[in-house]
């Protein structure tokens, strides 16, 4: 490569890594409004943002999905397995809502307790085949395998 | 040095020619590929036990989002080489991914769309990897339109590759967007250094219909480079004879 092609490379690659730091210090500066969702610890440290519309994220605790026989009505916690937020919403939950299962909500925050108007199931990077999944339960395996992915 | 291989590049006839012949084994290539994989991963491969048959979508959504970024790289490399060479032919290059380029991430999007419904309740949500591979479209839109709107050639040529270098740093934000923050998308399920995250008989149609995905990326680039190449030498000889013989 002649020099002069050497030194315009060179000035490339460097600008475009200067870019890619500007960039970064930004993004790094604003990751609090990129992030979808707060934790149930950041609510519970009143991190968010009181009486306006905010988004939490984290799991379905385990048998706490109280349902209305009556309604449309459901009431379930969510946890991050520090804290625990209660959330109540009147509507139709996504097929993939379970217990154990991740979910991000949106409503506001009132006496402690989220009102949700949306509830987002989130799905892991897991696939598996029905069989798979029986014959780990079986053998008691698929809850480590859960717990590795949290 | 050897770098005669390299500048052979430059001519547009000899790469004219050479692509033609590239073109018609990628095209045959990928058909082959893309019925196997398809036919594999949509008929044979197991449901998903939480999605049931919706995760199929991977079968189209993973490999086309892949390649929408693919594509980026290589028009990042071509921006380079027609910086640092003036090689006309990366122009012509930069020229086709661009189209190429936005018509995956416009499918990546639209299929990941249809699969956010059943599996999330939403067709869209404003988290981070969305987000940023929208960015990524509307790059490619930017190119496309940047390209046109210039009269002069050589200069949209050099306008485009500084818009081309300057989107570089959304890839590895696109690429990071599930690590760094908190989203809704899931993250990667395939690791350079770790195992799948799914078995062999989910991955392996997968991974045939990435290489399937990969050959029509790379059928249409030439056959759009080809048809670029033609109507910017369009006084030269050559291409005269070229329309004639056709």
């Amino acid at each position: 490569m002649n020099p002069k092609r050497k030194q315009r490379l060179l000035i490339i690659l460097g600008l475009v890594a200067a870019l890619g730091v500007a960039v970064g210090l930004v993004l790094y500066a604003l990751s609090q409004n990129i992030n979808l969702f707060f934790t149930p610890t950041q609510i519970a440290d009143n991190q968010a943002p009181d009486s306006r519309i905010i988004r939490l994220g984290g799991m379905v605790a385990e048998g706490s999905v109280e349902r209305d026989p009556e309604s449309l009505e459901v009431s379930f916690g969510v946890t991050d397995f520090q804290n625990q937020v209660r959330v109540t919403y009147t509507g139709i939950l996504p097929d993939l809502f379970r217990e154990g299962q991740g979910v991000v909500v949106q409503g506001r925050v009132l006496n402690r307790e989220l009102q949700a108007t949306e509830v987002l199931a989130k799905h892991d990077e897991n696939y598996m085949p029905p069989e798979v999944t029986e014959a780990l339960r079986q053998s008691g395996q698929l809850d480590k395998l859960k717990g590795m992915t949290q | 040095m050897g770098w005669r291989w390299f500048h052979e590049w430059g001519s547009p006839k000899w790469f004219y020619d050479r692509a033609g012949r590239w073109q018609r084994v990628c095209g045959f290539l990928a058909l082959a590929l893309l019925l196997v994989g398809t036919l594999w991963g949509l008929g044979f491969a197991p449901a998903d036990y939480q999605q049931g048959n919706s995760y199929r979508i991977i079968y189209l959504h993973v490999p086309v989002a892949f390649l929408a970024q693919a594509l980026y790289v290589a028009m990042a490399v071509c921006a380079i080489v027609l910086f640092v060479w003036k090689m006309k032919l990366a122009d012509v290059g930069m020229q086709a991914l661009a189209v190429v380029g936005f018509g995956f991430t416009v499918l990546a999007l639209f299929s990941g769309s249809i699969w956010g419904k059943p599996t999330w309740g939403t067709y869209w949500v404003w988290d981070a990897r969305l987000t940023s591979m929208l960015i990524l479209g509307f790059l490619y839109l930017g190119l496309i339109g940047l390209r046109s709107a210039i009269k002069n050639p050589d200069l949209a040529g050099k306008a485009c590759a500084i818009l081309v270098l300057v989107g570089v740093v959304n890839l590895p934000i696109i690429k990071y967007s599930v690590e760094w923050w908190s989203a809704l998308h899931q993250p990667a399920s395939f690791k350079l250094t770790e195992k799948p995250a799914m078995p062999a008989s989910m991955w392996v149609p997968l991974l045939i219909n990435l290489l399937g995905y990969y050959l029509v990326a790379a059928y249409l680039v030439l056959a759009s480079m080809r048809t670029v190449i033609l109507d910017r030498e369009r006084g030269s000889a050559w291409v005269r004879e070229v329309i004639e013989r056709d």
